[in-house]
């Protein structure tokens, strides 16, 4: 059963409306996440997270389950390798909501298979996109988040 | 106080250590789950969740009549990034497997 859950919290200093386009919108997660996400954001629609490199290559892809702006994002997750098998897709979760002044953003990735290579890759990966994503709102600069990759 | 005072606080407790290395080890546990072989009170274990929470080192989840828990690594990320150099990086993960297998070593 692919029943591990990971969720992830961090407030931001910026209206919930741009944080909400901070996740979809590529030219912006570019800036900070290193790769585009692209789709038109329809529910049942297909969505794809791209590397910059020159082939532009996938690196996960899923449907867009669930797309309120400026609320909640639903996707589901795969790597293009697994895009077939629906076994091997997760499902993520990003809820913004406004808290005060910020935004909190949960970030809630669940039905990921213990011990598989995505299960390794995001338990690292979504502690340092989202300290990429509040410096790059609050400050206009990212974190040089591929520089501390191998 | 600010969210990173609150943050070095919660982690300055050995329990609360203790709470977040069993979230760490078996994420998503009830009350109920993490208070099974704790030497603590039920009351403090919820005090020290409640004070973890407000740090952001722990998220709650309900689900049905049940909250879970779940360790939000978000704020420790956060004290890595500030003073951990990125091209030091490397030399430190090759440091710190370096004394692991000498410990180990030192156990056979």
């Amino acid at each position: 059963m692919n029943d591990a859950k990971f969720v992830y919290v961090i407030y931001i200093a910026a209206k919930p409306e741009k944080v909400f386009e901070a996740l979809i919108d590529g030219e912006m997660t570019r800036q900070y996440w290193f790769h585009d996400n692209v789709s038109d954001w329809k529910p049942g629609s297909r969505w794809e997270h791209r590397h910059l490199d020159g082939e532009k290559q996938a690196r996960v892809v899923g449907k867009v389950l669930e797309c309120t702006p400026p609320k909640r994002l639903v996707l589901s997750w795969a790597s293009p390798e697994n895009e077939a098998d629906r076994s091997k897709y997760s499902r993520v979760t990003l809820e913004v909501e406004p808290v005060a002044d910020m935004v909190r953003l949960t970030v809630t990735h669940e039905e990921l298979e213990p011990g598989s290579d995505m299960l390794r890759g995001i338990s690292g990966g979504w502690p340092r996109v989202l300290s990429s994503l509040k410096s790059f709102l609050e400050t206009g600069k990212p974190l040089d988040i591929m520089a501390s990759k191998k | 106080m600010k969210d990173e005072d609150k943050v070095f606080k919660a982690l300055a407790d050995a329990n609360r250590r203790k709470l977040l290395d069993r979230l760490y080890a078996r994420n998503g546990q009830t009350l109920t789950e993490l208070c099974k072989g704790l030497d603590m009170a039920r009351q403090s274990v919820t005090q020290h969740l409640d004070l973890l929470e407000a740090a952001n080192l722990i998220a709650t989840v309900r689900q049905g009549r049940e909250k879970l828990h779940y360790f939000n690594p978000v704020p420790v990320h956060a004290i890595y990034e500030r003073w951990i150099g990125k091209e030091e990086r490397q030399r430190l993960t090759a440091l710190a497997d370096f004394k692991r297998k000498m410990e180990a070593n030192d156990h056979e």
